[in-house]
């Protein structure tokens, strides 16, 4: 099939995919820059809204909110699935073989983040590294960062708290998934880990796998951005409009002595109530951007949100086929207590 | 007659994939048996650590990603 196709054929085609991404930027990027003018024209001019009003405050605030965090999210996304149809679980697994605990868990942890990574592969990939020696620990490290750090949190954290925050987010989650892979890793615990697994051999199977073209790099950018956006744009309406409420309607430091700092329960309490909720970190955080404005803590409110995404139900159950319920409820466990040291951490470094 | 397989456990990428591959399959009338492959053991064969993989004639030609159709094609004819 490739020889039938002229070079020259190829090279036009590349540069229309190239000429497609650079319109579509240069036309998202002046979108971006006309959110803020167009909503308060809306709001104060068309709608004919109170300026310094509760209401009229609340309705700039979502028309301003839900384009430029959907525009960000598209953007974003599109960009970073880019990025990571450079990065395979394949090429992860060569890159920490034979790498020793320690500096193992922490490229595991940051090629997590960079490898595309959805938790119904997580039993083929577990399987594949523990079959290509890659220590329990190592492998562990990989598995928590992968959903940890969640791309859609990462840009709405941009969007709605600044870059500091956001990478805030990265660094302490890759900590935990570095720190909880090191600690599953001294504990041993191979034995807990289904018998079938050690069994495998794999790798005798031919393939011919040929290297990604830019335009089918773009063409699977886009078709995840896509089907992300659409799965969570609903979420961040609802999640804007709430958190415009919020910040148009409840008074300020309202809520500073139930998730203040000085509320030292509030950090647990939180995160034994975002490990449930999977799945709605889009909506969340527009809530959670706009309880901290009223006195939350940011801790606190990263702690929640870190259980919300981290941890959720449906993977415990696909990686249940491979792993033994102890050791899935000490991958819980160590999770769990990771995030809470961590909301403990941000509430007392950041005043 | 064209053997393929579709290496998954069944998630919403693999059921794509396969939707494509039938798709391809009925257009250009290409003899072939469709086979789902769902047991880790045999995944592993093509060491595929991201589904959905693509298997045609016992060679992987494609793994972690949804070939477009006219890729499909090109395999199976």
């Amino acid at each position: 099939m490739e020889q039938t196709v002229p070079s020259t054929g190829r090279q036009q085609r590349t540069w229309r995919v190239w000429a497609l991404v650079i319109g579509a930027s240069i036309i998202w990027l002046i979108a971006y820059n006309l959110v803020q003018p167009l909503a308060q024209v809306i709001t104060f001019r068309v709608l004919g809204l109170q300026e310094g009003s509760h209401l009229g405050e609340a309705v700039a605030f979502f028309l301003y909110d839900v384009p430029k965090i959907l525009l960000l999210l598209s953007g974003m996304i599109f960009l970073i699935s880019t990025i990571r149809s450079f990065f395979s679980p394949e090429r992860t697994r060569e890159l920490l073989g034979g790498k020793r605990e320690g500096i193992g868990n922490i490229l595991a942890a940051g090629l997590g983040v960079l490898t595309p990574f959805c938790s119904c592969s997580a039993v083929p990939l577990f399987i594949g590294f523990v079959e290509a020696g890659i220590p329990l620990g190592v492998t562990f490290s990989f598995l928590i960062a992968a959903p940890m750090v969640n791309e859609v949190a990462l840009v709405m954290l941009l969007g709605m708290f600044g870059w500091q925050i956001a990478l805030l987010y990265l660094i302490a989650g890759m900590s935990i998934a570095i720190l909880a892979g090191m600690i599953i890793g001294r504990l041993h615990l191979e034995r807990y880990v289904e018998d079938f697994v050690w069994q495998i051999k794999g790798g005798d199977g031919a393939t011919v796998l040929t290297r990604l073209t830019w335009k089918q790099r773009f063409t699977i950018a886009w078709e995840n951005t896509r089907e992300i956006v659409g799965k969570v744009w609903l979420y961040v309406v609802i999640g804007i409009a709430v958190g415009a409420g919020i910040h148009g309607y409840v008074p300020e430091d309202a809520l500073a002595g139930i998730l203040g700092r000085e509320a030292w329960w509030s950090v647990p309490a939180a995160v034994i109530l975002g490990v449930p909720l999977y799945s709605n970190a889009a909506g969340i955080i527009p809530v959670v951007q706009a309880l901290m404005a009223k006195g939350a803590a940011l801790g606190t409110v990263l702690a929640f949100m870190m259980a919300v995404v981290a941890l959720s139900l449906p993977e415990m159950i696909i990686l249940r086929r491979v792993l033994k319920p102890r050791l899935i409820a000490i991958f819980i466990g160590t999770v769990t207590t990771g995030i809470v040291v961590v909301g403990y951490l941000f509430n007392l470094i950041v005043n | 007659m064209i053997n393929v397989k579709i290496l998954g456990p069944g998630c919403p990428n693999c059921r794509k994939l396969e939707e494509r591959v039938r798709n391809i399959v009925q257009r250009f009338q290409v003899e072939a048996e469709i086979e789902k492959v769902t047991d880790y053991a045999q995944i592993m064969r093509w060491n595929v650590l991201r589904t959905p993989g693509l298997v045609v004639n016992d060679v992987l030609v494609a793994s972690g990603r949804i070939p477009s159709e006219e890729e499909i094609a090109g395999w199976l004819r």
